[in-house]
This record gives structure tokens, C-alpha cells and sequence, in this order.
């Protein structure tokens, strides 16, 4: 695996990852994004579905958490699970929790770490997470870690502990690598912990840096318990201990407006469960990313801006409330009853199937009656959508418009705020 | 809504699909007969949602499938469980007719939109028969077997296909829809008797709990793959099990059962993959049945059909080997 920065523009690296995989033949751009799975299957897709996909991510994220039950099974199938789960041509980092499902805190030892399976509580002890690995066979392995210290209420020897804990996994099962000739193509992702403790984030930085490690995790800044100054602070921070040469991922990050905060203080690789979330609620991923000022794209890009940010009457805020919560203004809610009769593709100029061949009204249909198609349909934008964001990101950092881009997004991302602080005005006349 | 589809020009429109057949909504008198109510001027349903009142008469049932646009119609049926016996019976299969004729008046497009009428009679050979003298004296392009798959025993199923199949002017080609039958053996056994078309609801249906395994050059019986008896220690871990034929799944078969397996629990493409499978087992069936009957050697299908599927003469099931001895395809 070899990392090539062509260009770090304030923070921000553009670069190429090349001499991937199990033939060191695949090739992915910085930053970008991870094919989100579960069960070792992108949610809602088949094969053939996820071929109609534009821009699909050439790095898969498996979780041990949803794949922890087939552990026998792959140890009887010898051949890896590239191949179980049909995509033996792709370059496989298995993590080790779900992004999309938070896990229980308080179950993690100096000895284990408990990730939460279908069936339940699983503890993870070096020696059984690195069987797990040498019958799964990734490429990339997300070392064991501790990173049980987003509740909001870790104290500082929480902190520590989540270091010295980490650090500890991580010799171990670097020499459990050593002595297995299955794993030797694999490359270990070190865990960068610490919570909000400045001086443990850095600990772990540097620590980690000296192992042999082929990338880093930048772990435990999922959730919202952290202040988001403190979480972009630790980052600048703990990037600024790691070296150039090697990637670094972010876990739990997935809005476009956070994801360019993250990228401008170096994270290379993020994951892509954010357009899932989107896909469950019922929404369509809408925001603009084209920061082309040519008179063409501008219309387009009015169009989004007009779709997401149309002044809600009171009754759509109303619809919008009963919905998720979570909802942002980066997405529509195809469910509301305006869509009933919308027949537009749910973004206008996008290329994906959903919009090439179906209606606003059509999937607002499937919803409603709860077909299953509806998630096919979803997912398949979403993820196009969230895919191309990336490539846009690149295109911007190459043509020295991340400004423009920037500016772009957060004034999506305010009208969230102003989306919320409306529903929340509208029930306090109530 | 039908003004809905009627601004998204048409059923074929909305859904992007090309030749559409269409059901009356009849069938839901008997999946929601609970909620139901049915008089001479049509049926009144109480919706399961919101407790609100859909009334659906003959008329209003045609006027929505103009509106739709759909190719094949069905007409509203009086339709009671094939579970159920005496006067009723008797009653809906005379409301049926009467119920086609107020269709009939009441189709606008009748070139563009074929309307199909639905033979009732429950179980009772004479009332069959009578439904059917009726009907096939209307002008309608097709003929749809109602009534049937609620429950009834395979012999008296079988008996009633039949005597529906008996009297329709094949020569025509009418095509004689018989709903939610799925089984393999059924379709081989209902194409024997005449049936020329079928719905693909059980493929579909059943795909959250059970797939196929095999195309259809090999038909086996179904196989639960979400039942306990297949953890993989029973199971073992077969990776070129699942469709080894099946174009969907080239070029080599991509995922095991085992992997299958795994999906079923938890992720919704597990119902998407074997509802693919299910359906190509079904259109691979049907088009060997095609193939056969264009090269004239339909009994021999059905024989090698029959012994691919149960192994030996005296697991064929008792029902299928009588029903098509009667149409003289004897069974070795």
C-alpha cells in the first residue's frame, strides 16, 4: 500500500492510494469514502443492483459486530470472506462495531472488548479477534480497541485507560499477525483513543505511530456528547502527530458539512452509513454539492437549494416532525404528502437509476405502503449522491475551489437549524 | 388514487413497467372478510389503516382500472372462501354473473383493455358449471379460475381446475388466470388441464422464508432457508450451491446458501435475492413447458418433470398423478 499526496491545501490532503488489495493492483482517491455493509451486503442491494451505482467506493467496510455469528462458517470455508459475500474483488476493511447501530457502554476489560452481535454481547479477546481475522482474511484490520468513552461522562483515568487499553491490544495482535501466514497481506489499522483528554489523545497518537501500523483510526468522536470545538480541536491535534504517508479514517462522522470539517484537519477516509440513515427515514439525499458557478450547473444547484430549503408551511412542519428527528436539510422526506402527486426524479439532473426511471410520487408511493422497493430505490440515490459529494470534494481540492464548496454546504447545513428551530416554534404556539 | 395515476399517465407510467394486469380488489372480500360487507350493489370495506369506508361496486371497480389503464382487467367478483358451503355459495356465483354484465357495461375502453371474467362455484361441480355456461356466453377475451387456493384439499383443487378449463374456447387462446397457485407441481399439473397463465405471487411471497434451489431443468421441492435445520454444521458450507445455472447470478454463482443463510435473519436483500431466484425458477419452468408443448413432447416433460422432483412412483402425490391421467398422461 502506497499513499501519494498531490496537494495539501490548508489542512485538506488530495492524494491516491495505490498497490491495494490481495493482488496490490486497486487503487483509491483521498479523501473519499468506505462502501458501507451489513452482514457483509450494502443495505437494500444486491450485486446487480450495486453495479448501476456510480462511483461505488473500491474499500468495503465490513463490521465484526453484524459478521461475529459467521465466524465458524468462515473458518469451514477457507477461502475468506471476499468471496463469501460475493465481492472477491474488493479491498475489505473489517471495523469493528456497526456505525448505524450505537453499542451499549460499560462492557470493556483490560482483557476484552464486547461488541454486540444479532445474537447479543460478544467479548473480544486478542487471541479470539485474531482467529476471527485469520478466517475472514481482510485487507485492512481494524485493531481491537477500546473506544467505550463517548457517553459524555468519561473521566480522565477513563481516558487514560482507553489508551493504555488500545495500545496493549495492539502489540498483541501485531505479534498474533506475525505468526500467521493467512495475515500477512493485511495491513493493521492502529486505533487513536483517548476521548476528551488532550494529553491521551496525543499519547495515543504518538504510541501508536511508533508500531508498525499501515493506518490510523481516528476513533471516539462518534455521537454527539463531545462539543464539536473540542472534537475539530483533538483532531488538528492528533493529526499533526501522524505521519503524511499513512491514511487516516474517522469513524461515526457522515454529515457533508462535518465531513469537509474533518477533512480540513486531515482525515482521509470516512464511512458512508450517513446515507443509509437517510435511506431508513424515507429521505432523499438532495443537498447540492456542485460548486461550478457556470450558468448550466447553477440552475441545477438553485433547484436543490429550493427543494430543501422551501419555506415550510406549517403543516409541512408539522409532517416533518412527526418524522425522525434526525432529519437534516440535506435530505427530503419523500414521505410528506406534497411528493404524493410530485412527479419530478427526486433530484433533477441526477443520473442515478431512481431518478432516471421513477418519480418523487412513485417511491413517496412505496413508502407508504411499506414496500420494500422503496429502500432499493432510496439506497441506490443516496448512495450516488453521497459518492459523487466525494468526488466533488476532490474536484474542488484540485481546482482550488474547497472554498466555494465549503461555502456551499453550510449554508445548507444552517437551514437544519433553522428547520428544527421552526418545528420547535411552531409547537411552542401549540 | 386513480386520478393520481391518471396525471402520471397511466399505470405504465407510475411504475414503469410494460404490460400491466390488474386485480378487481375482489380477492380482499376474502382476505379481509372481517371488514367487509357485501349487498347486491357492490361491497362496502372498512379500511385496516383508518377505519374509514371504501365502497366498491362493479361500476367503481372498471371506472379505477380505466383509469389505470391497465392491459388485462379483472372483473369484480362475489368472492367467498373455497372453505366456505351452502347458500352463499350459490349466491355469490349468480351475483358473479350479474356482477360481469354491469362490468362489462361499464368498461370504456373495452379495445384497449381486455376485461377478464372470474368463474365462481366453490367446490360444487354443478354450480361451476352453470357459472361457466353463463359466461362463456358474455363476449370477454379471458376467463380467470376464482375461488380456488383458500384451503380446499388437492383433489377436490384439481377436479374443480378442470371442469372450469373444460368448456373455455382454448382455441382462442383465452388465457385463464388462476391466482395464487405456485407450487411447481401445480403449474405443471394446471397446464396439463388447460390453465395458460399464472400469477407469480408465491415466488414473491414466499421468498422471506424459503427459496428454491434449483432451476427448473431440476426441479426439487422447496428448501427452507431460514429454518434451523439448515445451521452449518447440517448445512455444511456449500459455496457453488445457490443458482449455479442462473444468469442473474453469473458469471459463477456469487453467493452460497450459506450466505443466504446468513442474510435471511437480518438484511432485507435476502428476500430480494431469492425473490430473483424464485421468479427465474418460475419463467425457466414455464418456458420448458413452452418448449415442450412447441416440440410436442409435453408428457415426456411432464414425466421427467415428476421424477426429478419426487424421485420415486410412489411419492408422486396421489392427486397430481389422477388429475393427469385424466387429461391421458400416464405416469410411470
Amino acid at each position: 500500500m502506497k499513499l501519494s499526496l498531490s496537494k495539501v491545501v490548508s489542512g485538506c490532503r488530495l492524494g491516491t492510494l495505490t498497490n491495494l488489495g490481495k493482488n496490490g493492483v486497486q487503487t483509491v482517491e483521498l479523501p473519499g469514502c468506505l462502501l458501507y455493509t451489513k452482514t457483509g451486503s450494502p443495505p437494500h442491494l444486491t450485486h446487480d443492483t450495486l453495479q448501476t451505482i456510480k462511483g461505488v467506493p473500491d474499500i468495503v467496510q465490513l463490521t465484526l459486530s453484524t459478521l461475529v455469528e459467521l465466524h465458524d462458517v468462515l473458518e469451514e470455508f477457507k477461502e475468506g470472506v471476499g468471496k463469501f459475500i460475493g465481492m472477491p474483488d474488493s479491498v475489505l476493511y473489517c471495523s469493528l462495531h456497526d456505525p448505524g447501530t450505537p453499542c451499549p457502554f460499560g462492557y470493556n476489560n483490560n482483557k476484552s472488548v464486547s461488541i454486540w452481535g444479532y445474537g447479543g454481547r460478544v467479548e473480544m479477546t486478542t487471541s479470539k479477534f485474531m482467529n476471527m481475522q485469520r478466517a475472514f482474511k481482510p485487507d485492512w484490520i481494524q485493531c481491537l480497541s477500546d473506544g467505550d468513552t463517548i457517553s459524555g461522562e468519561t473521566s480522565r483515568k477513563r481516558a487514560k485507560k482507553s489508551v493504555d487499553r488500545s495500545l496493549s491490544f495492539l502489540d498483541e495482535c501485531i505479534q498474533l499477525q506475525e505468526k500467521s501466514p493467512e495475515l500477512q497481506s493485511s495491513v493493521m489499522i492502529g486505533v487513536i483513543e483517548g476521548g476528551d483528554v488532550l494529553e491521551e489523545r496525543l499519547r495515543s497518537a504518538r504510541e501508536t505511530a511508533k508500531r508498525p501500523v499501515g493506518g490510523f483510526l481516528l476513533d471516539g468522536f462518534q455521537g454527539l456528547a463531545m462539543a464539536k470545538e473540542t472534537k475539530l480541536k483533538l483532531m488538528d491535534s492528533v493529526t499533526a502527530e501522524l505521519p503524511e504517508d499513512k491514511p487516516r479514517l474517522i469513524h461515526g462522522i457522515g454529515k457533508p458539512d462535518e465531513v469537509l470539517e474533518c477533512i480540513e484537519r486531515g482525515v482521509d477516509i470516512f464511512e458512508s452509513f450517513f446515507p443509509y440513515q437517510v435511506t431508513e427515514r424515507g429521505c432523499a439525499l438532495s443537498f447540492s454539492y456542485n460548486y461550478n458557478p457556470d450558468p448550466e450547473a447553477t440552475v441545477i444547484k438553485q433547484n436543490g437549494i429550493q427543494d430543501t430549503g422551501k419555506s415550510h408551511t406549517e403543516k409541512d412542519i408539522n409532517e416533518t416532525s412527526k418524522a425522525d428527528p434526525e432529519i437534516t436539510s440535506f435530505e427530503i422526506f419523500l414521505k410528506e404528502k406534497r411528493y404524493r402527486d410530485d412527479f419530478g426524479p427526486l433530484v433533477h439532473g441526477c443520473t442515478c437509476y431512481c431518478c432516471q426511471n421513477h418519480s418523487r410520487a412513485y417511491v413517496h408511493h412505496l413508502l407508504v405502503t411499506n414496500e420494500l422497493l422503496a429502500g432499493v430505490l432510496l439506497m441506490m440515490h443516496n448512495f450516488q449522491h453521497y459518492f459523487s459529494f466525494f468526488h466533488s470534494i476532490r474536484d474542488a481540492l484540485r481546482d482550488d475551489r474547497l472554498d466555494q464548496l465549503k461555502e456551499l454546504i453550510f449554508r445548507q447545513a444552517c437551514e437544519t437549524q433553522e428547520m428544527h428551530s421552526q418545528a420547535s416554534e411552531c409547537r411552542g404556539r401549540r | 388514487g386513480p386520478e393520481l395515476i391518471k396525471q402520471a399517465h397511466g399505470l405504465h407510467g407510475f411504475i414503469s413497467w410494460w404490460v400491466c394486469l390488474q386485480d378487481s380488489g375482489g380477492f380482499q372480500m376474502v382476505s379481509l372478510v372481517e371488514l367487509s360487507e357485501v349487498a347486491e350493489e357492490g361491497v362496502r370495506f372498512r379500511s385496516p389503516y383508518n377505519g374509514e369506508e371504501i365502497r366498491l361496486t362493479p361500476e367503481k371497480s372498471i371506472e379505477i382500472q380505466n383509469a389505470l389503464g391497465s392491459d388485462i382487467m379483472m372483473q369484480l367478483d362475489d368472492v367467498v372462501s373455497s372453505t366456505v358451503t351452502g347458500p352463499r355459495v350459490e349466491e355469490a356465483m349468480y351475483r358473479s354473473i350479474r356482477w360481469l354484465d354491469r362490468c362489462i357495461a361499464a368498461n370504456s375502453k373495452p379495445a384497449e383493455q381486455s376485461l377478464f371474467a372470474i368463474v365462481q362455484g366453490g367446490l360444487d361441480p354443478a354450480l361451476r358449471t352453470k357459472c361457466l355456461e353463463e359466461m362463456t356466453r358474455r363476449d370477454v377475451p379471458g376467463f380467470a379460475i376464482g375461488g380456488l387456493s383458500g384451503g380446499e384439499a388437492k383433489d377436490q383443487f384439481w377436479r374443480m381446475v378442470t371442469l372450469s378449463t373444460d368448456p373455455l374456447p382454448s382455441l382462442w387462446g383465452s388465457p385463464g388466470v388462476s391466482d395464487t397457485w405456485g407450487y411447481a407441481t401445480d403449474l405443471v399439473v394446471c397446464v396439463a388441464l388447460g390453465c395458460d397463465m399464472f400469477d407469480c405471487v408465491f415466488p414473491t411471497r414466499t421468498a422471506g422464508a424459503w427459496g428454491w434451489p434449483h432451476p427448473a431443468h431440476v426441479p426439487r421441492p422447496a428448501l427452507a432457508l431460514g429454518s434451523r435445520l439448515l445451521t452449518p454444521a447440517v448445512l455444511g458450507v456449500w459455496p457453488h450451491a445457490a443458482c449455479a445455472s442462473h444468469r442473474v447470478f453469473l458469471p459463477r454463482p456469487r453467493y452460497s446458501r450459506a450466505f443466504l443463510h446468513a442474510l435471511v435473519r437480518s438484511e432485507t436483500v435476502a428476500m430480494h435475492l431469492l425473490t430473483v431466484h424464485n421468479i427465474a425458477y418460475q419463467l425457466s419452468l414455464m418456458r420448458s413447458i413452452r418448449e415442450s408443448i412447441v416440440e410436442q413432447r409435453f408428457p415426456q416433460f411432464v414425466q421427467d418433470f415428476m421424477t426429478t422432483m419426487y424421485g420415486s412412483r410412489e411419492r408422486y402425490p396421489p392427486w397430481a398423478v389422477e388429475a393427469l391421467a385424466s387429461v391421458h398422461i400416464t405416469l410411470e
